[in-house]
C-alpha cells in the first residue's frame, strides 16, 4: 500500500497447515503450508475451488482453528486463542435469531460494556449505514437473504475490527443483490481501510473488490498457487470496473490458472476416497 | 373453506353425535334400546348435572383445585427440567454417567407412581402435583438438553468472534435456545401437568375434577362420570387457548411461531 504507515502485516500466516481428524482415525490435511500476508488496510481476495479450504484458512486467521504446524501472526505477534482484532462474517447464516436486527447489531458493543441506550443508538447509526433503517425491529426470519447479510457486516462492523474475514459473505446471494453488496462493502472500507480478506469462489466479484487475488489449489493438500496484484485504480465501481480492459487481461490471466484446479477439485470432490 | 362454514360445519358435527346419542339413548330401535341409559346416560342428563354444578357451584372449587395442581406441577417441573436439562449438556460427563438412569425413570408408566406418592405426600395437593412434576419434568428436560446442545456452531462461533465470554454465550445464546425449545414443547408440558393432576386425582383424593369423575363412577352415575369429562375437556382446551397466546407472545422470532402447533 502507497500509504506513508510503517509497513505491518495484519495477518500473517506462515507456512500454516491444517489437518483434520477424520471419524474413522484417518488424518485429512485440508491445507499445506499456507503462506499468505495481508497489509495494514489491504483487501485481499481469496480464490479457489469448492472445498479446497477457504473457509478453514479464515478460521484459522480468526483463530477458531489452530493450525497443526506453522504460524499465524496478527500485528506481529502470534496468535493464541481467538483473533481479538478481526471481526469475522461467517458462510452461513449467523445472526442470532431471538434478536431483533437492532439488537444483534448492538450486542457486540453490549457484551463490551457499552450502555445499552447507547449502544442501541449506535446500532440503529449502523443499520442505517447498510440501508436497513428501517428494518431494526425484524428477526432475521423475517428479512430477506440480502438483508440478513447487510445486519451481519453491520453487527461485525459496529465493534470497529482492525481486521475483516469474510467468507463468501454474498455467496447465496443474486447477482444484482452481490453487485450492490459490493458496492455497499467498497463503500463502507473506503472510509477507514481496514485489512480484508474475503473469500469468494467467484473470480470476478474477487478482482472487482480487492487489492490482491490470492488463488488457492484443489485439495486435499491444498497449497496457495498464485498471487496477483489488481492494478485497477479507486474508489470503484462494481458495475463498471467490469468493462475495464485491465479487469478483462488480468481475469484471463488468472482464470488459464484456475480453471484446472477447479476441474481438478470438481473431480476430487466426487471421490472421497482419493482425498487421503 | 371460510370460517363460517368451517364453523357451522363443526357444529354440525356435534348436533349430529349429540342427537344421535339423544334419539338412541330415549327411541327404542325394534325393541332395543341401543345405548342403554345405564351404560351411556342421555346427552340430557349430562347436560343437566353440568348446569347443576356450575349453578349450585360445587364445581368451582374443584375446577380451582385441578389448576391449581397442574400449574404448580407445570412449574416445579419446568424449573427442575431447564436447570438439568441446562447442567447436562454443558456437562458430557455427568450426562454420560446419569444416562441410564434418566431413561431408566423415564420409561416407567408413571401412573405407578401414584400409590408412593400418596404414600409419602398423603391425599392432599402435593401427591398429585408430584405426578404431574414427573411427567412435565421429562419433556422440559430432554427439550432443553437438546436446545442446549444443537445450539448451531455457526452462531456460537460469532459470539465468540463478537468477544462474548463464556457466561455471555450462555445468557445470549445457550438460554435463549434452550427457552426456546422449552416452549416449543409447551402444549405437551402443560397438558401432562393436567394429566397428573386428574389421574392423580382419580387415583384417591377429596377434590378436584378427577375425584368428581371417580365418584360418579363409584355410584354407577355415567351422567356425571360423562358431565366430568365433559368440563375436562373444556377446561383443558381453554388452558390451550392461554397457552397459544403465551407461545405467540413469547416466540415471535421464531419462523413457525405463526403457524403453532397441535
Ligand atoms: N471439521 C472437519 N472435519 C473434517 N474435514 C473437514 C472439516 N472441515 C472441513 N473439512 C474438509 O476440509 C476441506 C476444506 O473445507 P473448507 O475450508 O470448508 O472448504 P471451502 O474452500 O469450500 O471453504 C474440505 O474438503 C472439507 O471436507
Ligand atoms: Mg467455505
Amino acid at each position: 500500500m502507497e500509504t506513508g504507515e510503517v509497513a505491518a502485516t495484519a495477518v500473517a500466516l506462515e507456512d500454516a497447515t491444517v489437518a483434520f481428524r477424520l471419524a474413522d482415525a484417518r488424518v485429512y490435511t485440508a491445507v499445506e503450508k499456507a503462506r499468505l500476508t495481508v497489509d495494514h488496510g489491504e483487501f485481499v481476495a481469496i480464490v479457489g475451488p469448492t472445498g479446497c479450504g477457504k473457509s478453514t484458512l479464515l478460521n484459522v486467521a480468526a483463530g477458531l482453528l489452530k493450525p497443526a504446524a506453522g504460524a499465524v501472526r496478527i500485528f506481529d505477534r502470534p496468535l493464541s486463542g481467538l483473533n481479538r482484532q478481526a471481526g469475522y462474517l461467517f458462510q452461513a447464516d449467523a445472526l442470532f435469531p431471538w434478536k431483533t436486527a437492532l439488537d444483534n447489531v448492538a450486542i457486540g458493543l453490549e457484551i463490551a460494556g457499552t450502555p445499552r441506550r447507547t449502544a442501541l443508538a449506535e446500532a440503529q447509526h449502523w443499520l442505517t449505514s447498510v440501508g436497513l433503517g428501517a428494518f431494526a425491529g425484524r428477526y432475521p426470519h423475517m428479512l430477506s437473504g440480502g438483508q440478513r447479510k447487510r445486519v451481519a457486516l453491520a453487527q461485525v462492523l459496529i465493534r470497529n475490527p482492525k481486521i475483516l474475514l469474510m467468507d463468501e459473505p454474498f455467496g447465496p446471494l443474486d447477482a444484482q443483490t452481490r453487485q450492490v453488496m459490493g458496492n455497499l462493502l467498497l463503500e463502507l472500507w473506503t472510509r477507514d481501510r481496514k485489512a480484508v480478506l474475503f473469500v469468494t469462489h467467484d473470480l470476478e466479484e474477487a478482482i472487482a473488490l480487492a487489492d490482491r487475488v490470492v488463488i488457492m489449489s484443489a485439495g486435499p493438500g491444498s497449497r496457495i498457487i498464485g498471487d496477483w496484484k489488481v492494478p485497477l485504480q479507486r474508489p470503484r465501481d462494481i458495475f463498471e470496473i467490469r468493462l475495464d480492459p485491465g479487469f478483462h487481461d488480468l481475469h484471463r490471466e488468472i482464470w488459464s490458472m484456475l480453471k484446472d484446479e477447479v476441474m481438478k477439485g470438481y473431480v476430487q470432490s466426487t471421490q472421497p476416497e482419493a482425498r487421503v | 373453506m371460510s370460517r363460517i362454514r368451517l364453523l357451522s360445519l363443526q357444529i354440525l358435527v356435534a348436533i349430529v353425535l349429540i342427537g344421535a346419542w339423544q334419539l338412541f339413548s330415549t327411541v327404542p330401535v325394534f325393541g332395543h334400546m341401543l345405548l342403554p341409559p345405564f351404560f351411556f346416560s342421555t346427552p340430557l342428563d349430562v347436560g343437566s348435572q353440568i348446569v347443576d354444578w356450575f349453578t349450585t357451584g360445587v364445581i368451582w372449587k374443584h375446577l380451582a383445585i385441578t389448576l391449581w395442581e397442574s400449574i404448580l406441577a407445570f412449574v416445579i417441573g419446568s424449573l427442575g427440567g431447564v436447570l438439568f436439562g441446562f447442567w447436562f449438556a454443558r456437562q458430557p460427563r455427568v450426562a454420560a454417567v446419569f444416562d441410564p438412569y434418566v431413561k431408566m425413570a423415564n420409561s416407567l408408566p408413571r401412573v405407578v407412581l401414584a400409590p408412593i406418592f400418596t404414600l409419602w405426600l398423603g391425599l392432599g395437593i402435593w401427591s398429585k402435583v408430584a405426578l404431574g412434576v414427573t411427567l412435565v419434568f421429562f419433556i422440559v428436560f430432554f427439550n432443553v438438553y437438546q436446545g442446549v446442545k444443537e445450539v448451531s456452531t455457526t452462531v456460537l462461533a460469532n459470539g465468540r468472534m463478537l468477544g462474548m465470554s463464556e457466561r455471555q454465550l450462555m445468557r445470549h445464546v445457550y438460554w435463549p435456545s434452550a427457552l426456546s425449545w422449552m416452549f416449543s414443547s409447551l402444549h405437551t408440558s402443560v397438558g401432562f401437568a393436567v394429566v397428573g393432576a386428574v389421574v392423580g386425582e382419580y387415583l384417591g383424593s377429596a377434590a378436584g375434577l378427577g375425584y368428581l369423575i371417580q365418584q360418579a363412577e363409584g355410584t354407577f352415575d355415567v351422567g356425571g362420570v360423562f358431565a366430568g369429562m365433559f368440563v375436562l375437556s373444556a377446561f383443558v382446551i381453554l388452558i390451550d387457548i392461554g397457552v397459544t397466546l403465551v407461545e405467540k407472545r413469547l416466540l415471535v422470532w421464531r419462523p413457525d411461531a405463526a403457524e403453532g402447533r397441535g
